[in-house]
């Protein structure tokens, strides 16, 4: 990436000198984290139920997508779940219908959102704050009625029961633990993608541009390529994460793609802390938790929802992780 | 869950060990519905109160039954009650789900019944999938289904003289089905329909549909939409007097609790079909009263469906003595021949499909209603035979 960059813009990238130190590998405090992390996702389905433990996982995934593009991009998009409900629909599709494996249904879903993002992101960055969410609202919309309209989406039934399939076609999914591995490669491996984009030169011009774009500008790069390219890949991470949902409840619905869940990953990342790493993480886990645990509460859930939320606005704007970042002055 | 099998295990060897202790049959219920949204009126705490009500009838304590009965809220959404269901039925050893509204989450569920051997008792859902494109032998559907609703008010209404039909669909695969289901009926029964049009979905202003369906000269305008969108579209029919001017208004998927909702100034002259009415006769009054007592609002049929279809599935596990076998209490219970205080005589065939009379209402004007819950006159009633679907071969699971 660094020498596309380079080839880009020859006489830039060395005028962009970044303060930051730990673009080199992985700091050694966030290598202590991922591995306890680790350990504790392995340990994890024999202590929770695991399809609840998946669902965290994947919500995870889609916050830390997300949180690419605000967090380190500074692009408020108010449409993602048209990425993430799109790919767990074409994902659905291709494991009912077409009778691919799964790694090809979580591919061909997350290939599908990655197009969508492009062709979406390439329009909507041509506006900046409130008018680029609002025109990604406004896409997002359009594919929430494409999927209540058209034939294969089965309109507000969804797609329902969705073979798991067996992995690479030998590995039966069908028992819980199994398709938690699956899972849990899928969306570990997404996460360390996003934290390897973070911390590369790539990255380093997305925070440039976020906070500065003018300057970025002046400074030789181009800036709405690097737009673009920051929203496809956050398309296609939160394509991955619908995709790889779609299996663990064998449906796609339009809870998906409907805006309300374009609103809840805005939370869950501002929760947990934009801008972090591990925040969007800890975010979509408090959030997935209160819903299944708070059920039998009925119309308490949202309510409890909405107190914490004006809690954390009040009490720790940086979220929960933004808050700890602060009190060990080390980035999370 | 192996500490968990475990004791359970030492549990069976103490009750088999000990023959004169009483063996209880136990049994859970799960009451999965929407208790926060749009639904919440429909079904929610009420189908609870049902539920209980059903268990304190059915006495079975004296049974020999220990019955538990526990309830979340699945929020509308099929992920939030498809985990909701597994872990019912993999951690919680629940025997059967209750109500379900929304079709999509009732879908999903009815796949994991049938992949864990559980039941699904389904009053809440409309959809005609579950016991046709999507028919498992673990599933009952016993209250309606959206074609029962059309074809009750298509026929009767067309038959009563409602001879032009004119239709206001929402524009989705819903709206659409509802709109073809009743056409068919209509035509059938000797009527036409003179125009449609397609409103998007959901819609706020409903007022050029409307002038468009006044203009048309349609003796009845029939509603294929639901929720919101159809209460938005009585009330402004009201306000542009159409059923004052002599045409009628037909609501394709509507319950008793919108109508109070709306009240009778606003909906009267409105017809629907229901499976249930509490002012029906006296079994229905009495059962009525003492859920209004509990629960502060009359029920409806959803709630109404929940008590019933509870009633008969505690009848099956007790001939049974065992709740663990969902596809055999499924089989049990449509073996029998129920009489039903709430919805008469009842039969569920082999798709699962519970074939019950249905009644075709209008809702009373307000110098006519003599109080708050005073809703409906009864116009006609039509058997389970002529409202539903006929079963499809592939779904009928007594044939082996």
């Amino acid at each position: 990436m660094a020498i596309a960059e380079k080839s880009n813009n020859p006489e830039s990238s060395s005028a962009l000198v970044e303060p930051v130190t730990q673009t080199a590998g992985m700091s050694k405090l966030h290598k202590a984290i991922f591995a306890v992390l680790l350990i504790a996702l392995i340990i994890l389905p024999f202590l929770v139920y695991p399809i609840f433990a998946m669902k965290v996982m994947c919500f995870a995934l889609f916050a830390a997508a997300f949180n690419l593009l605000l967090g380190f991009g500074g692009l408020l998009s108010f449409g993602h779940a048209a990425y993430f409900g799109g790919a767990s629909y074409v994902a659905a599709h291709a494991a009912k219908v077409w009778g691919f494996t799964p790694e090809l249904a979580v591919l061909t879903g997350t290939a599908a959102a990655a197009l969508l993002g492009f062709a979406i992101g390439s329009l909507a960055i041509r506006r900046q704050g409130i008018y680029f969410a609002m025109v990604t609202l406004a896409f997002a919309q359009m594919v929430y009625f494409v999927a209540l309209q058209a034939e294969f989406t089965g309109g507000e039934d969804g797609i329902q029961g969705v073979p798991r399939g067996d992995l690479f076609g030998v590995i039966s999914l069908a028992d819980n633990i199994a398709l938690y591995f699956f899972v849990l490669a899928v969306t570990f491996g997404g996460i360390l993608l996003l934290y390897r984009i973070v911390h590369s030169p790539f990255g380093q011009v997305l925070k440039a541009i976020r906070e500065n774009e003018p300057r970025a500008i002046s400074l030789g790069y181009d800036v709405n390529r690097y737009k673009l390219i920051v929203f496809t890949l956050s398309a296609t991470l939160a394509g991955l994460a619908g995709a790889t949902k779609s299996l663990v409840f064998q449906l796609a619905s339009l809870t998906d793609v409907h805006w309300s869940m374009s609103g809840e990953v805005v939370l869950m990342t501002l929760l947990g802390g934009m801008g972090t790493i591990f925040g969007p993480l800890v975010g979509a886990g408090v959030i997935v938790t209160m819903q299944n645990y708070l059920a039998t509460f009925g119309a308490w859930v949202t309510v409890i929802q909405g107190v914490i939320f004006v809690i954390g606005v009040l009490m720790f704007r940086e979220g929960i992780i933004g808050v700890l970042a602060r009190w060990l002055k080390k980035p999370l | 869950m192996i500490r968990k099998l475990a004791i359970s295990s030492v549990a069976l060897a103490a009750m088999t060990g000990a023959p004169a202790m009483a063996q209880d049959i136990a049994v859970k219920l799960g009451v999965l519905n929407d208790r926060s949204g749009i639904y919440a009126d429909l079904s929610g705490e009420g189908s609870v109160v049902a539920a209980r009500m059903a268990v304190e009838d059915f006495k079975a304590s004296e049974k020999g039954m220990k019955v538990e009965i526990i309830s979340a809220d699945h929020q509308n959404k099929p992920d939030i009650g498809s985990n909701i269901t597994r872990q019912w039925f993999d951690v919680d050893g629940v025997n059967a789900i209750l109500d379900v509204p929304t079709s999509s989450v009732a879908l999903a569920v009815a796949d994991i019944a049938a992949e864990k051997n559980g039941v699904l008792l389904n009053s809440g859902a409309g959809s005609t999938s579950l016991t046709r494109e999507q028919c498992r032998p673990t599933t009952v559907h016993w209250t309606y289904d959206t074609a029962a609703l059309a074809n009750g008010t298509g026929a009767a209404m067309t038959k009563a003289g409602g001879k032009k039909w004119f239709f206001l669909t929402a524009d989705y695969a819903f709206g659409h089905s509802l709109e073809e289901n009743t056409t068919k009926v209509v035509e059938a029964n000797g009527g036409e329909v003179v125009g449609q049009v397609n409103v998007p979905f959901p819609t706020q202003d409903f007022s050029s549909f409307l002038l468009q369906a006044q203009g048309s000269g349609a003796d009845v305008i029939g509603l294929a939409n639901a929720g919101g969108d159809t209460v938005n579209a009585i009330k402004q029919a009201s306000e542009f007097g159409i059923t004052q001017a002599g045409q009628k208004l037909a609501a394709l998927l509507m319950f008793a609790n919108d109508v109070h909702a709306l009240g009778p100034q606003t909906a009267q002259g409105l017809s629907l079909t229901e499976a249930f009415y509490w002012d029906q006769n006296d079994d229905t009054r009495a059962w009525s009263k003492r859920f209004m007592d509990t629960h502060g609002a009359m029920p409806n049929m959803v709630q109404a469906g929940v008590y019933s279809s509870t009633m008969a599935y505690l009848e099956a596990v007790k001939e049974l003595g065992s709740a663990e076998d969902g596809k055999a209490v499924v089989a049990k219970m449509k073996e029998m021949d129920i009489t039903d205080p709430l919805f008469g005589k009842v039969k569920i065939r082999g798709d699962g499909r519970a074939l019950h009379n249905m009644y075709l209402f209008e809702v009373k004007s307000a110098d006519e209603s003599t109080g708050e819950w005073d809703l409906y006159n009864q116009i006609s009633s039509i058997t389970g035979e002529e409202a539903f679907l006929p079963m499809l071969d592939e779904c009928d699971f007594t044939k082996k």
